[in-house]
């Protein structure tokens, strides 16, 4: 049986077969989901199109024509269609953007940050406070706001806290980092997971004395950055109208113009991770991971290389928050919890620590998982609990079936079983880094 | 001298109440005055009332209070201590083995009720017959986690084992959840009305206007956990069970060679770590009155903080960080918002307890009694 | 590529396949949805006024907690809605339209809940919608609402920005914070005759804003409030309750749900507190009795204010009382007879936008239309203002005379106000 397929992958894997397979998965995939904009079924041909770019042997350039096509025309127009899709892939990029920035941290230099959600709070509400009406009402009561107070500064200013959002995070990251980055793995991880939660609570408790975040109210409207000038959307309303079947609005656009943002910054987190992969800091970041003692020994500056890898982890979480933020129009400390910290490593072990493409497909997963395969999986059941059906065999009728049985509501658990399966099964990841997977697949550490 | 030091009497009983008391007391008095002073300090910013009447007014009851709580911690502090001590791995699933103690015992107390005979039975044997159930679930419930998720990955690099035990702990949330919605369709469980445990004993001090209120909860609960710190310090110093564990702590290899069964003790660690968890889990139901699966996860977290303030892997740490930490939360959380003027309040005190965990690691980074007692680098 | 990985990967593809499968039901379930979409594309509702049987399918939203801690409140909001789009669709399906019920689970958590509008704004059948039961989920989520132009009816939403935004798609049939809390305040001034209050909370947008409007009405009355804390802490509250004794306010107000309040009532009361306990709508569960127990009936006893009243303060209610227990086998928790009010609003709406427009209306038709509906509701004459706001609510006072789960419908009705609506505010 194994020998049958792996013969049949070897004969599809060849020639122009790859590029075959590779564009039928997407235009089924995209038609499909044109057709049924909300079956989960044509959603999830089409995003198997990646995944057969990435294993399966033809030209580069081939690959990244294809690979840039479905991510810059076809995704976007599908999810114009049905602007659900635009907020799974806006979703998916975020998160495979925070996932790559811990993987920096993690993966690269074997930091275990368990607070990480502390940096995307920064970035969140850095932009929050200043893009919204939040600095004139510093003196107000929580929740008693006027509503006519005045915004503090222009929209256009979100370029620019994007990247004040980097600099605080990153200077977050080497505040913390300076006095923890001496301890030892595992301290390290609960002084960050405490860090985390210092900052939940300061977003929770900082309405007073001051009224710098609104506490547990939360901060509401922030800003969106301007949309291109009207004659571009002009010229997109006039191509897209036929297209998607109706002339896009301006949420729309909104919600494009942040899948793009969140591209852009993923593009500009790989293009950092892979040139520091290979640089000397990079290396030194292995030595570091391998074997702390011997990296001294070889003269790596430790607590600098350290802080290094802690801010850049940061910074990337910080333009994440800030752009977060624009897009929700809304932050809470409820946002910031624990829970997102483990989910991003769950990405990141699902993927492969240090692994870029693995970290990439462990976000994206973990994503569509989490708001599209669960949230179907309990609308069925729930369906199926309306029903008068009856599971044959054991004669259970499926009104019986509890109501708390619900999928979607155990998200806790699937990351749990997530971290623990892979950790004894597969530490490497679904798709190793192959330094990783040398080192985490035969050689046990020595312990001393 | 030394023939004292040597009789069992003293070395497995008298010495360890002796340490638990003067570490109580010491660890108080030191608070104590440290706030007063604050207090002085402090004054000019309160007009209404006198800051330091306020601050002597209700030191006692605070000092009690912290106390309570800071032996529960101790309770579950040893828990992480010891396994660390023998793995050198935070068993990030301990809170919730302490958490399903504490429903367990919940659980027993419920079925008693259900059954109609909670009233008629005697307060302290439920409530003992609730310890005993929950420790041995909770120790096998960590047994079993060790068999499964932290034992094939002995050998492996320290993460590994780390980030399987976060998902443990997880895993074990919601699953604790699942199960409860499924059986009872109850987020919360409610520990049953039952006995004399609720009242006080009011104790008058001469030259205080507030009487002194003990909970007999609060006695049971310091009561129960000096009796386990006691029986744990007998096992660990005075058995041969306890000297293997010590030996594995030491050189797992070399104890190896000399014959101990390392696989058996580390089980045996796990048991004894869960079985104080579960015994935890209980004494807090009693204080918390209702728990939910996320009960654990708050108190787990700072019951490590107090083993790293004690010095993480030395049992005696554990004891002292556990009050420390307990007394600390107690007088922040109680005057803060007198001493701001409301400013701040009690809702800081969660990150008072990181804040010092952050302090501790960056000042002492082996804690408060980190270097007496050997272990390993 | 290695063998093991491509093993790996091909069971990954399968396995997604079979999961898949196994959701496409779901995907698939409603009829006449693939179809729908792709004649008439999203929201462009071509009126296909050609007279035949079926004019088109019309989906009701609800979005509630379904699961979870506050569960219980939320499947109350959704039944509450199923049973009236089963009583009151009538009408809309004599014109021909198929109504369906699309319910959500908010998880109570504000990002759950804008995914899920996302979700709602993105399925054209919507037309109208009713939740959700926390205003911190429903503020953000009515942004998304509002941008798609969808009417949304809250059945349970109390804190004053939801409507106070001005948004002409977001309406609710109960009363708001801003009154409700002063009247808890007026009720402990001269009622009971408080001099001193202290006020804590549960660092929720509910708890925060409830408690504030309190704090302010104190304030202004003259009432010495002795601390203002807001707290996270669910189980050993020694550290707070010990100050509050040693100060001996009259009245303690919570602001929170009944499931953290509960056990500080009972914890403050055995620490030596004699005073009043008071508390607002998160209360109203049978649960607390079960958790603070006589901690409610002795020494100043506990009173609670909601603005949704018991079963006994609408007598429209027992019909649909009696039809929800044959239903759902539980009588009607809190908010179930507004949910069905709110239901009945939408339904109205879109009957009416329907006629105007003489064919399947715009979503901007009805939201238009929400406004307008006059009707005599099970809890009560319900309008809306320019705002979204009932222009009079009504807010109860109880008194708690439980001290088991049993005894809750025991509970007496204090004190019934009638306020109008502050409108926007200052």
């Amino acid at each position: 049986m194994k020998k049958f397929f792996s013969d049949l992958y070897k004969k599809a894997n060849t020639g122009i077969w790859p590029i075959v397979i590779a564009l039928a998965f997407m235009v089924v995939g995209a038609v499909s989901v044109y057709q049924s904009p909300r079956s989960l079924t044509a959603f999830l041909i089409l995003m198997a199109t990646p995944m057969i770019l990435y294993f399966m042997k033809m030209d580069m350039k081939v690959k990244v024509f294809i690979g840039l096509m479905l991510i810059i025309v076809i995704l976007p127009v599908l999810g114009i269609r049905n602007i659900f899709y635009l907020e799974v892939i806006f979703q998916m990029a975020v998160f495979a953007a925070l996932a790559l920035g811990l993987n920096i941290v993690i993966g690269m230099a074997g930091l275990l940050d368990l607070g990480y959600v502390a940096f995307y709070a920064v970035g969140a509400y850095t932009w929050a406070i200043f893009g919204s009406k939040q600095l004139s009402l510093l003196h107000s009561i929580p929740g008693a706001a006027p509503a006519d107070a005045p915004f503090a500064l222009a929209p256009q200013w979100f370029w620019l806290f994007l990247f004040l959002g980097v600099g605080l995070a990153a200077m977050m990251g080497i505040l913390l980092g300076l006095p923890v980055l001496r301890l030892r793995g595992d301290y390290l991880a609960i002084v960050t997971l405490g860090f985390g939660e210092v900052i939940r609570v300061l977003a929770l408790n900082l309405d007073k004395p001051i009224n710098l975040t609104n506490g547990p109210q939360g901060i509401t409207p922030i800003q969106r950055p301007p949309l291109p000038p009207e004659g571009i959307l002009q010229f997109l309303r006039t191509i897209l109208t036929p297209i998607v079947g109706h002339p896009p609005t301006d949420a729309e656009f909104y919600n494009v113009m942040f899948y793009f943002i969140a591209l852009i910054i993923i593009g500009i987190v790989i293009l950092v991770a892979t040139r520091l992969e290979d640089s000397r800091i990079g290396r030194a970041w292995t030595a570091i991971r391998e074997d702390e003692t011997a990296a001294i020994a070889m003269g790596v500056p430790l607590v600098k290389m350290k802080l290094a890898a802690f801010a850049a982890g940061a910074s990337f979480a910080g333009a994440m928050g800030a752009l977060y933020a624009a897009n929700r129009t809304f932050v809470s400390p409820e946002t910031f919890s624990f829970q997102v910290s483990i989910g991003v490593l769950t990405m990141v072990i699902l993927g492969g620590l240090g692994s870029i493409p693995g970290v990439i497909f462990g976000a994206s997963a973990v994503v569509l998982l989490n708001i599209q395969i669960l949230q179907n999986f309990s609308l069925y059941l729930s369906d199926l609990r309306q029903s008068d059906k009856i599971i044959p065999i054991i004669n259970f009728a499926w009104k019986d079936l509890s109501n708390q049985l619900d999928p979607a509501k155990y998200q806790k658990l699937v990351f749990g079983l997530i971290l623990i399966l892979m950790m004894i099964f597969r530490p490497s990841g679904l798709i190793p880094a192959e330094r990783r997977q040398r080192e985490l697949g035969e050689d046990k550490i020595e312990e001393e | 001298m030394k023939q004292i030091a040597e009789n069992p009497v003293y070395k497995f009983f008298l010495f360890p109440i002796g340490q638990i008391i003067v570490f109580s007391l010491g660890a108080s008095l030191v608070l104590s005055l440290i706030t007063v002073l604050l207090a002085y300090i402090f004054k000019f910013n309160v007009t209404d009332f006198d800051l330091v009447e306020r601050t002597l007014l209700i030191l006692p009851q605070v000092v009690i209070n912290g106390l309570t709580i800071g032996f529960v911690y101790s309770t579950i502090a040893l828990g992480y201590t010891m396994v660390y001590g023998v793995l050198e791995f935070i068993n990030f699933s301990h809170s919730e083995i302490f958490m399903v103690g504490g429903i367990v015992g919940i659980q027993l107390m419920a079925y008693f009720e259900h059954i109609g005979v909670l009233s008629t039975m005697n307060e302290y044997l439920v409530i003992g017959l609730a310890i005993i159930l929950a420790m041995a679930i909770s120790g096998g419930l960590a047994v079993t986690v060790e068999r499964v998720a932290y034992k094939p990955l002995r050998g492996a690099p320290r993460l590994v084992p780390l980030i399987s035990a976060i998902g443990m702990s997880f895993f074990l949330q919601d699953f604790v959840r699942l199960i409860l919605s499924l059986t009872t369709g109850e987020f919360n469980v409610i520990l049953p009305k039952f006995g004399t445990f609720d009242e006080f004993w009011v104790i008058a001090i001469p030259a205080m206007a507030n009487p002194l209120r003990i909970q007999i909860k609060s006695a049971i609960m310091v009561g129960v956990t000096i009796f386990m710190l006691v029986l744990l310090n007998f096992l660990v110093n005075g058995t041969k069970v306890g000297k293997a564990i010590r030996a594995v702590a030491q050189d797992r290899s070399s104890a190896s060679l000399m014959g101990i069964n390392v696989n058996q003790i580390i089980s045996i660690t796990f048991l004894i770590g869960g079985a104080l968890g579960g015994a935890a889990g209980v004494l807090f139901a009693l204080k918390a009155t209702k728990l939910d699966p996320f009960s654990g996860f708050f108190p787990g977290l700072k019951a490590f903080t107090a083993a790293v303030l004690g010095g993480i892997g030395n049992l005696t740490g554990a004891l002292l960080g556990g009050l420390v930490l307990g007394l600390l939360e107690a007088f922040s959380a109680s005057y803060l918002g007198i001493f701001t003027n409301g400013a701040f309040g009690a809702e800081y005190k969660d990150i008072f307890a990181f804040a010092i965990l952050i302090a501790v690691l960056i000042f002492r980074p082996s804690g408060l009694l980190g270097e007496t007692v050997g272990q390993k680098a | 590529m290695n063998k093991r990985l491509f093993a790996l990967l091909s069971l990954l593809v399968v396995a997604s396949m079979a999961l898949a499968a196994c959701g496409a039901p779901a995907a698939t379930e409603a009829p006449a949805e693939a179809p729908a979409a792709t004649e008439a594309p999203a929201m462009t509702e071509a009126p296909a006024s050609s007279g035949g049987e079926s004019m088109g399918t019309i989906k009701i939203a609800t979005q509630s907690p379904l699961s979870g801690g506050q569960s219980l409140l939320g499947v109350a909001i959704k039944n509450g809605a199923e049973l009236a789009l089963e009583q009151l669709g009538g009408d809309l399906r004599g014109m021909g339209y198929d109504v369906q019920l699309a319910p959500y689970d908010d998880q109570a958590t504000p990002d759950v809940g804008v995914a899920n509008a996302k979700n709602i704004v993105a399925d054209p059948d919507i037309l109208c919608g009713v939740g959700h039961l926390n205003s911190g989920v429903m503020i953000p989520s009515s942004e998304e609402y509002h941008t798609a132009n969808l009417a949304f009816v809250s059945p349970a939403n109390t804190n004053p920005v939801v409507t106070t935004r001005g948004y002409a798609e977001v309406n609710r049939v109960v009363g708001r914070d801003d009154v409700q809390a002063p009247a808890a305040e007026s009720f402990a001034f001269n009622t009971l005759g408080a001099k001193s209050v202290y006020i804590i909370h549960d660092k929720t947008a509910y708890g925060q804003g409830v408690a504030e409007f309190f704090r302010g009405a104190a304030e202004a009355d003259g009432l010495t409030v002795v601390a203002f804390e807001g707290t996270e802490e669910t189980a050993n509250f020694d550290a707070i309750v010990t100050p509050l004794v040693a100060a001996q306010p009259d009245v303690v107000f919570f602001a929170g749900i009944y499931n953290q309040a509960g056990v500080f009532f009972k914890q403050a009361r055995d620490a030596g507190f004699e005073g009043t306990f008071m508390g607002t709508d998160g209360m109203d569960a049978s649960d607390l009795a079960d958790i603070a127990g006589d901690a409610l009936t002795t020494g100043g006893g506990m009173y609670y204010t909601t603005v949704a009243g018991p079963a006994s303060a609408y007598p429209a209610a027992a019909q649909f009382a009696s039809d929800f227990e044959a239903k759902f086998g539980a009588p009607p928790e809190p908010f179930a007879a507004q949910a069905y009010d709110s239901m009945h609003v939408c339904l109205l709406a879109i009957q009416a936008a329907a006629e105007a427009a003489g064919g399947m209306p715009t979503r901007q038709q009805v939201a238009e239309a929400v406004r307008q509906v006059t009707l005599d509701g099970l809890t009560g004459s319900i309008a809306f203002d320019d705002i979204g706001d009932l222009p009079t609510a009504q807010y109860f006072i109880l008194k708690v005379n439980a001290a088991t789960k049993d005894d809750w419908g025991k509970n007496e009705i204090v004190d019934i106000l009638e306020v109008a609506s502050p409108g926007m505010g200052e």
